[in-house]
């Protein structure tokens, strides 16, 4: 059977993307001008931050644990070997606080709940539900983006705290159950170790992930066609984006913050 | 079958909007890429009147109303609805339209997570009426299709009839100056369908609400040009064959993105254009 291929034109390919990045620009600007226009679904808010923050708390808790003991598990032997294992509790607390705490939170929710925002949404589009929405006079993007684009930045602002502070606890168990350190000693250098950059930038990087990963969610959801199909290419479509945009951004916003507030 | 009875007594008409018209369509053509769903069709539904939208599938006629809400904009030509033109109003001000018109999806669309109850009454929580009122508004409502014992069920839990008619109490709750049906009866067994028109009836003959009503089933509106009706006995009585002029009821045929006939039943029994002729054979 001969294979029929498609041949589309590189401009049409672009003209696409232009549109795909203008559609989600505009998602994601009127999901936070919803915010300062009647009505406000507060209960819808609260729905959502208890499906994303209380739903997601096992599995941040987990990841927090097991990243802060490899983290302390990795660099143990290489710093006993340089006689420094006692800076173990610094390092897991900068790489925690700064990096790998909002990291590793943002991808986890991004693949739970991106996926879960996309597929939600995609399949009220396909089954007309959200036609039904606006003929019923109401606008979806408040009605279901805007209280899951604030939730969503609201929870995992918190859960990436709760990472950080459970990292730094598995980080301890390791030190001081394999290695023998003091766990006195630990928690001072590691709350000693870290200055005001280094939480500013491990408390901006929640907010700024936790809005990539509900209009992208949003996104692909509101932008779904061809039936049960679709939603799945959505759902994703959704995890991959949001994930690679959270890579990308953290990276930015990473040297952004050491070229305002300086280098250690 | 006779059908409960609905306290509210007529549409909520906004003062002020003196069209005569409920609905008007002005030269409005859409395509979906190279394809030319409507060429310059226009047609008005009158007040009052319910008009039934015939044609093969893929014709158009689901379209139509959704263009008539807005949930589509055409790529060219005026539409009206309630002396408003929709085609010239921005999404923001639609909403506020849209809120005075119901509609029933072809496949219901009842919002899924959402029980019955909820479903049918989401326009008046998003109105902020109080949960007391809801409760009667919805069980009146529920009551009117009959199905007031599946207020707590979710619609995964009901058939395809149950679905339509809850759509169709979702549609009705407050009382809209227009509605729109995308095939009501399609799919159902006759007893259901024969049900369902009966509520459209009531609403057109009762309520005196105007419908646009896309339809495969010419046995039904034929049912509905030829009989009315009657509120005293809550039952449809069959018109004297003279008479059939009297009801407000309408038909209207698409074929290849045009309209080829807008007229009433007496007019489309005798048309001579053989495809209407075998269309209604």
């Amino acid at each position: 059977m001969a294979l029929e291929i498609e041949l589309v034109s590189p401009f049409e390919v672009a003209k696409d993307a232009v549109r795909a990045i203008q559609d989600y620009t505009l998602l994601a600007a009127q999901s936070i001008a919803n915010l300062f226009r009647r009505p406000l679904y507060g209960g819808d808010m609260l729905q959502q931050a208890d499906l994303i923050g209380v739903g997601s708390l096992p599995i941040v808790v987990l990841t927090g644990l097991s990243i802060g003991a490899l983290l302390a598990l990795n660099s143990a032997n290489t710093l006993q070997r340089f006689g420094g294992i006692t800076l173990i509790g610094q390092l897991v607390s900068i790489g925690m606080v700064t990096e790998l705490g909002p990291l590793i939170t943002g991808l986890m929710v991004a693949g739970r709940n991106a996926s879960g925002m996309a597929s939600e949404l995609g399949s009220m589009i396909v089954t007309e539900q959200i036609d039904a929405m606006r003929a019923l006079g109401t606008d979806p993007s408040k009605k279901l983006v805007t209280p899951r684009v604030g939730a969503t930045v609201f929870m995992l602002f918190f859960l990436t705290i709760i990472a950080d502070l459970l990292g730094l606890i598995g980080g301890n168990a390791v030190a001081s159950l394999l290695f023998g350190l003091d766990s006195r000693q630990y928690w001072s250098n590691a709350w000693q170790i870290l200055v005001f950059r280094d939480v500013f930038m491990g408390l901006v990087k929640p907010v700024l992930f936790g809005f990539i990963i509900s209009t992208i969610g949003c996104y692909y959801g509101m932008s779904t066609r061809g039936g049960t199909q679709g939603v799945g290419r959505s759902t994703t479509q959704a995890v991959v984006a949001s994930s690679v945009l959270i890579l990308v951004v953290d990276f930015f916003i990473t040297k952004l913050i050491f070229a305002m507030l300086g280098y250690r | 079958m006779a059908t409960p009875t609905l306290p509210i007594e007529s549409p909520a008409v906004v003062q002020g909007d003196a069209s005569p018209h409920a609905i008007a369509f002005d030269n409005v053509s859409i395509a979906f890429e190279e394809n030319v769903v409507l060429d310059r069709i226009s047609f008005q539904l009158p007040r009052g009147e319910t008009k039934a939208l015939f044609g093969v599938a893929g014709s158009g006629k689901s379209t139509i109303l959704k263009l008539t809400l807005g949930l589509l904009r055409p790529d060219s030509g005026r539409i009206f609805l309630l002396g408003q033109e929709v085609t010239s109003m921005s999404e923001q001000e639609l909403f506020a339209l849209r809120r005075r018109v119901g509609i029933v999806f072809q496949e219901s669309a009842l919002f899924d997570s959402l029980t019955v109850r909820d479903n049918v009454a989401f326009r008046l929580m998003e109105e902020g009426i109080s949960d007391e009122e809801i409760d009667q508004r919805v069980r009146e409502a529920l009551r009117f299709v009959e199905l007031e014992r599946t207020i707590d069920m979710f619609p995964s839990e009901l058939s395809g009839g149950m679905r339509r008619r809850v759509a169709i109490a979702r549609a009705i709750i407050t009382q809209p100056e227009a509605l729109l049906y995308d095939s009501p009866t399609g799919g159902l067994d006759p007893v259901t369908s024969n049900t369902i028109v009966e509520l459209i009836m009531k609403q057109r003959d009762v309520y005196k609400t105007s419908a646009l009503m896309v339809t495969h089933r010419l046995q039904d509106a034929f049912t509905m040009a030829t009989h009315q009706f009657d509120r005293n006995t809550n039952q449809l009585v069959a018109l004297p064959k003279g008479q059939h002029c009297e009801v407000a009821m309408s038909f209207l045929l698409l074929r290849d993105g045009k309209v080829i006939f807008d007229g009433d039943a007496h007019q489309l029994a005798t048309s001579r254009d053989p495809y209407i002729r075998e269309y209604i054979s």
